[in-house]
């Protein structure tokens, strides 16, 4: 009997990502709707419900830092509420960094007599301009092996051929976006409200090689093509200490959803465009005539270098 | 392979000369590049992974028995995943300064090759106190790589070594640059490479 499976089973994988990035939407307080920033001083909070105006109206029930310095408060001038009392306006004395997150903490939020509790939310840059700022971060700016310095075994050991390079890539892409994605699933809605943050190294390892081994069956099985040629790499992926990197990476900064989608996409494809970059030149170093003692691996570090030299210059750039 | 037949100090200058680690088997480069700038940094990151090496080969080594042959990787990926959170969460609270210069490395040695390649081919086969001096051999030949890259970086880039002023200036400043770390570790494997070369020359000439 034959099983038909393998024609659901990617619409499945996509719907399930998709459920994934829908939950990466709301934000995590109940009450509140949704916080951006306004202009160039003032941040926007929407509540689900009418808030009272003698809670609004008290600048102290609100505290803004930015989130790397949560001793620095960020003076508030004015609150205004609007005529629904859905909507509160935070106007500040300062021009806001818009690069940085914001932590915003509202005290014991009051609508209609009753308390709701104290929210604690961050506040980011809306939105398509920030996650592509990551994307390109994680890629060209931050390179994973130029300037973090970490993947660097597998990268020396496939970027021998440009054919080997690329499938190598390419493979490494998908299953860091699919492994940072689960990573990023159980940390949000698992590790992080029965605080097990401690346990994340092992959680994160144990996914990663679940998820290596996952991808392995269910391409053998959907697309045996594709499995023939890119399979001999899933086994290196492992190796890779980037792919274990991206999830601590992305739990420490909290990131979610499409932030951690960009975050291992740029990992993935700033990879690529490494191990390209790096076969190329090793391709036409076959020819060159080396000295002896700097034949294969010394020679490649020596180049590799100065690769990472010249990704110096992107350092402190900034998009958006 | 058998159960090793090695003395304990031969067991552990295998680890330091013959299968260093860094310059002969070239893994886990990563740290090597990435955090070799100075000796401090060297001695530090060397000794969690001595630690994790040293516990995870004498754990492997102490329950190898009852590891069904299927499941072993995933138990030694446990193993150094539960080892390596106790030493960074040990490094966090005692070390805070060292740790956050560190960063991300001291939970990247979870993914060192190095140390599930020692788990695979000797604590799987070999008695606890074996495993032990082998771990300790490891671990020190690691170490001994991390050092003599910091020593080189620091002292060529800030003239320093370990903080304290040696030479009263700086001969290069680019060798701090952190690009550097690739130029470094390139330059002392041709190093290994031309005293491997000469030395082979001279057997053959005696032998001749």
């Amino acid at each position: 009997m034959k099983i038909s499976g393998g024609n659901y089973l990617f619409p499945a994988i996509l719907a399930i990502m998709g459920i994934f990035l829908l939950a990466g939407c709301t934000t995590d307080h109940r009450f509140v709707k949704k916080t951006a920033f306004k202009e160039a001083d003032a941040i926007i909070i929407e509540f689900a419900g009418p808030v009272d105006e003698a809670w609004a109206g008290n600048a102290s029930n609100f505290e803004v830092y930015e989130k790397p310095d949560p001793d620095i408060k960020l003076k508030i001038q004015k609150v205004t509420v609007s005529a629904d009392r859905k909507t509160v306006i935070l106007t500040f004395a300062d021009a806001l960094n818009k690069n940085q997150p914001h932590i915003l903490t509202m005290h014991s939020i009051s609508s209609e007599g009753k308390s709701m509790g104290t929210a604690i939310l961050s506040v980011k840059k809306v939105y398509l301009g920030y996650l592509f700022s990551i994307l390109i971060g994680a890629m060209i700016i931050n390179n994973f092996v130029f300037t973090k310095y970490l993947g660097l075994c597998v990268f020396f050991g496939t970027s021998q051929k440009k054919s080997t390079a690329v499938g190598m890539g390419i493979t490494f892409t998908i299953v860091i976006v699919v492994s940072a994605m689960m990573s990023w699933f159980l940390y949000d809605f698992v590790l992080q409200p029965f605080r097990l943050n401690f346990l994340q190294i092992v959680v994160f390892i144990g996914l990663v090689s679940l998820s290596v081994q996952a991808v392995d069956t269910i391409l053998r099985k959907v697309n045996p093509l594709l499995f023939k040629a890119f399979g001999v790499y899933l086994v290196l992926v492992i190796a890779n200490c980037i792919i274990i990197a991206v999830p601590l990476i992305l739990a420490d900064n909290q990131y979610n959803a499409f932030e951690s989608l960009m975050l291992a996409l740029g990992a993935g494809l700033g990879f690529l465009t490494a191990l390209f970059l790096m076969s190329s030149v090793r391709e036409r170093l076959e020819l060159a005539n080396v000295p002896p003692t700097y034949r294969g691996l010394p020679i490649a570090f020596v180049v590799a270098g100065l690769f990472a030299l010249a990704f110096l210059g992107f350092s402190g750039m900034s998009i958006f | 392979m058998p159960a090793t037949t090695k003395t304990n100090f031969q067991l552990v200058s295998n680890g330091i000369l013959d299968e260093n680690p860094i310059f002969r088997l070239a893994l886990s480069m990563c740290p090597a590049v990435g955090i070799s700038t100075t000796v401090m940094n060297g001695l530090m990151l060397g000794t969690a992974v001595l630690f994790v090496q040293v516990f995870s080969s004498c754990t492997i080594a102490a329950i190898k028995n009852h590891i069904h042959p299927r499941i072993r990787i995933p138990t030694y990926t446990l193993t150094i995943a539960t080892w390596v959170t106790v030493i960074d969460l040990v490094l966090a609270a005692y070390m805070p300064a060292a740790y956050k210069e560190m960063g991300i490395f001291v939970k990247l040695i979870v993914a060192f090759a190095i140390i599930t390649m020692r788990l695979e081919i000797f604590a799987c086969k070999n008695s606890v106190s074996a495993s032990f001096w082998d771990g300790i051999g490891m671990g020190l030949g690691f170490m001994f790589g991390m050092v003599s890259l910091g020593l080189v970086r620091e002292l060529l880039g800030m003239g320093t070594i370990l903080g304290y002023d040696v030479l009263g200036f700086r001969p290069l400043l680019f060798f701090v640059l952190p690009a550097a770390g690739f130029f470094c570790v390139g330059i002392m494997m041709a190093m290994f490479n031309y005293i491997e070369l000469v030395y082979n020359r001279k057997k053959r000439a005696k032998q001749v």
